[in-house]
């Protein structure tokens, strides 16, 4: 019985360390869907994270915090956009950047919420369902973020494969030039696209200030920024696979805390800590030898400036 | 032969363009420009690149602003901002390139340039209607990277008829087409003329122009500059009508007798590592000393490949397989090659034979720095280098301000007469050009064309890879076409003609006759 609460533990925790990702992640691939390739996820992420937490702690309210930090992802992912769709800025290079600004304005609007508690975002709290032994905890006892993230999954894989502004949208990170030819706005549709990634990743970095861990840590966000893009690649850009890809990091990540806990492994937690780093690596790398696959779902003009000439 | 022209002088013409001027910065594109297009009639836009043809067709089609001048549509003034109005009026452009998504269907494609939604499967069906109504076998839920270039030209028709356009713009559509491909082209083209539409056909290929279209307007710099009947020209006349001038065409004196083998492919079997690549099979072939020996092909049947495994930048399975002046070559990579006496001339010369962004002395010091002693010691000796710079701008005749200027500040041709230059220069025992014409205008083509004969005459083994049939017939000794991967087997050029060599291009040779005839229908894919 033990050995059942520490798995059901283990999974739960799992879908926690998922979420973060899988939002980021899910935003990343919409923006490099229509081309562009915006490497500022970890800086988004943390700007989020400090907005969401320090409008949470001073209004009191978590939903103003999950608004702020939405709005502060997507206003950094704006300001990306202006950069390299308008003034057709280098988008790897201005991807770095905006990471490195926001390590640091999420540093500066951070310093005087070091330290200062807030109540984790609320579980979902069902009559019976919730009580349910292993089911309970593991389908109905997550916060509403984690169920946004499952169901935005769907909605993605579904606006890509099925609509028409999906369709359109897809066409535009294949052929910028085509796309432009036959009339459609390939910077408009490159803007949105961006800013909605903008968005999520200011949500991924809510969820890790105000449900995973819920307090303000400079830097908090630890690189996950940075797996979230890796996963994109690894998932061939389809939202399932970054689903999959996201709780397998989550996995390892949970996996190595517990194995940290246990006498019986005599490594270094350093090394344990490492863990879902190189996991998920070594499965990029072996996902990347299947070159064909790749060059089939990566959109054929991601990274590429696009100005339509005369 | 060509369609009974409905056209007539009562009724306003479909489209007329008055006046039309519009200016990039550093040059004028159009420069009064006066068209007037009648219902039903084919009629050629003629030009040499740069003639400012692309640029007009942009302003009919809403994709560019003109600067100044009027567009009638029916006699009635429009203004056309944006191309979906244009189709809105009924302007349906098949363009030159670029404008299919390779990963999406077929049916996708054509969604994306249809501006009303319609589910995509009730698309699918009005897609087979029209495919089966004008002969334009396609199937909608094909990826558009497996289809062959005439089947991706289909989806493009496809896709403006289903507008039911009043005016069919297309823009060089029989570049990338065999001889086969086009005629069937034709045919539907004189079937919609005859229902009334009208076409505005743009091509460098003048002998098309002359079997299919009623009536042609020429520009040069970007103004009209002649009107005529082409029925009434020759290819000839229609030429010097787009240079302005007399075009010298290349003599290649009575074939001599061919040399010792330069170029030895043996049995060539390659892997693509490309996903819309293509695999070369059992390639064999030998190009002699004094010899031209051409490649006909649609792209995309292994000539970059090929290409590829020629020029070393992708070695070969075997050391036997390609062999240079009796040396397997197969492991060598490029710059051995190219000590053994190959020169190398791609298809892409922007990028591939050149840097654009470097000038034409570094440039020319890029694939010459083997033999002319243009680097000592490690060190480049910039003066020879920039001398031999000159040396080939003087003698190709290249339109540059110098050896200082940058590669990508050269026209098309100008480049491509640069980079020949530079590897004719090194005096090689064997020259390999990928579509050494292949945007080029008709004077520089001349020039190139010319300087590929002396070189064989001069006993050096030349290979031209090219889609290009008219080309391959001005100056090659054999021919051999790619299919799939697969070489023909030469034929020398005085026994055969374009007809043949247009059915070889097709597939019809490594197979019995009815199934090769199957082979042909290939593209019949079932719908439903």
């Amino acid at each position: 019985m033990e050995m059942l609460d520490l798995t059901v533990a283990v999974l739960v925790s799992t879908i926690a360390a998922a979420t973060p990702l899988l939002f980021a992640a899910l935003g990343e691939l919409i923006t490099e869907k229509a081309g562009v390739l915006n490497l500022g996820v970890e800086g988004m992420m943390l700007v989020g994270a400090i907005s969401g937490f320090a409008t949470a702690v001073t209004t009191g309210s978590a939903t103003l915090g999950i608004l702020a930090a939405v709005l502060a992802g997507a206003g950094l992912a704006l300001l990306f956009a202006v950069l390299t769709l308008s003034l057709l800025a280098n988008q790897v290079a201005t991807g770095l950047a905006l990471t490195i600004f926001g390590i640091g304005l999420s540093s500066l609007i951070g310093r005087g919420y070091v330290g200062t508690p807030l109540d984790r975002l609320p579980r979902l709290d069902l009559p019976v369902l919730s009580d349910l032994p292993v089911l309970g905890p593991l389908l109905f006892g997550h916060d509403a973020l984690v169920y946004l993230s499952v169901a935005l999954v769907f909605a993605i894989a579904w606006f890509l494969g099925r609509t028409r502004p999906g369709l359109v949208l897809r066409a535009v990170g294949e052929s910028h030039d085509a796309a432009h030819a036959i009339g459609y706005s390939v910077i408009a549709i490159r803007y949105a696209a961006v800013v909605f990634g903008g968005a999520l990743s200011g949500l991924a970095g809510a969820y890790l200030s105000l449900a995973y861990t819920p307090l303000w840590i400079e830097n908090m966000t630890a690189g996950r920024g940075w797996i979230a893009l890796a996963l994109v690649v690894f998932s061939t850009w389809k939202p399932g696979r970054v689903l999959l890809g996201a709780y397998l990091f989550g996995g390892v990540t949970i996996l190595q805390f517990h194995a940290q806990n246990m006498a019986a492994f005599q490594v270094p937690s350093q090394i344990l800590a490492m863990l879902p780093y190189l996991a998920t690596i070594a499965v990029l790398v072996l996902i990347s030898r299947d070159v064909t696959r790749i060059r089939l779902n990566a959109p054929a003009c991601l990274g590429k400036v696009f100005h339509p000439a005369g | 032969m060509a369609s009974q022209s409905t056209a007539s002088g009562n009724g306003p013409p479909r489209l007329e363009l008055r006046g039309i001027t519009k200016a990039f910065p550093g040059c004028l594109a159009n420069e009064s420009v006066d068209l007037a297009l009648r219902p039903g009639e084919i009629h050629a836009l003629l030009g040499e690149n740069g003639a400012g043809k692309s640029t007009l067709v942009k302003i009919v089609y809403g994709v560019l602003r003109a600067d100044a001048g009027e567009v009638l549509w029916e006699g009635q003034p429009v203004s056309i901002g944006s191309p979906a109005e244009a189709r809105r009026l009924g302007v349906g452009l098949v363009f030159q390139h670029f404008s299919l998504f390779e990963s999406l269907t077929v049916a996708e494609n054509v969604s994306l340039g249809i501006d009303h939604k319609e589910p995509l499967d009730l698309l699918s069906a009005r897609i087979g209607e029209v495919s089966a109504r004008y002969g334009l076998a396609l199937d909608p839920q094909r990826e558009v990277h497996t289809l062959s270039v005439g089947e991706r030209q289909r989806v493009e028709i496809v896709r403006c008829l289903l507008q039911n356009p009043r005016l069919l713009i297309m823009d060089e559509p029989t570049s990338v087409l065999t001889p086969q491909e086009a005629d069937k082209l034709f045919e539907t083209l004189r079937r919609l003329a005859s229902e009334g539409v009208t076409i505005l056909y743009i091509s460098h290929k003048l002998d098309e122009i002359r079997a299919l279209c009623d009536r042609a307007t020429v520009m040069r710099g970007g103004r009209v500059v002649g009107a005529c009947d082409p029925r009434q020209e020759t290819a000839r006349s229609l030429a010097e009508m787009m240079i302005g001038g007399v075009l010298a065409e290349p003599k290649r004196a009575a074939g001599g007798k061919p040399g010792e083998p330069l170029l030895v492919v043996d049995h060539l079997s390659t892997t693509s590592d490309d996903p819309f690549g293509t695999d070369i099979r059992h390639v064999s072939f030998t190009v002699h000393a004094g010899e031209i020996f051409g490649i006909a092909g649609v792209a995309g049947n292994g000539q970059a490949e090929l290409l590829a495994a020629m020029s070393g930048e992708r070695l070969s399975p075997t050391d036997a397989a390609v062999r240079i002046g009796g040396e397997p070559v197969g492991h060598w990579g490029p710059s051995r090659r190219r000590n053994a006496g190959l020169a190398f001339v791609p298809e892409e010369r922007m990028g591939h034979g050149s840097v654009p962004e470097m000038s034409l002395a570094d440039n020319a010091l890029l694939s010459g720095h083997g033999g002319q002693g243009l680097v000592k010691r490690g060190l480049i000796r910039l003066d020879l280098v920039r001398h031999a710079a000159e040396t080939i701008i003087d003698t190709f005749r290249v339109v540059a301000t110098g050896h200082h200027a940058e590669a990508r500040s050269l026209s098309g041709g100008n480049l491509q007469k640069f980079i020949i230059g530079r590897e004719i220069l090194q005096q090689p025992k064997l020259l390999i050009a990928a579509a050494p014409t292949w945007g080029v205008d008709a004077g520089a083509a001349a020039a190139i064309h010319q300087a590929l004969i002396d070189l064989a005459e001069q006993g050096v083994g030349v290979l031209i890879v090219s889609q290009d049939l008219d080309e391959l017939f001005a100056i090659c000794d054999r021919i051999a076409v790619l299919f799939h991967g697969r070489l023909s087997e030469p034929l020398a050029t005085h026994d055969t003609d374009v007809e043949r060599i247009g059915l070889l291009m097709g597939g019809l040779f490594d197979q019995p006759p009815d199934e090769a005839a199957d082979q042909s229908g290939r593209t019949h894919a079932d719908p439903a």
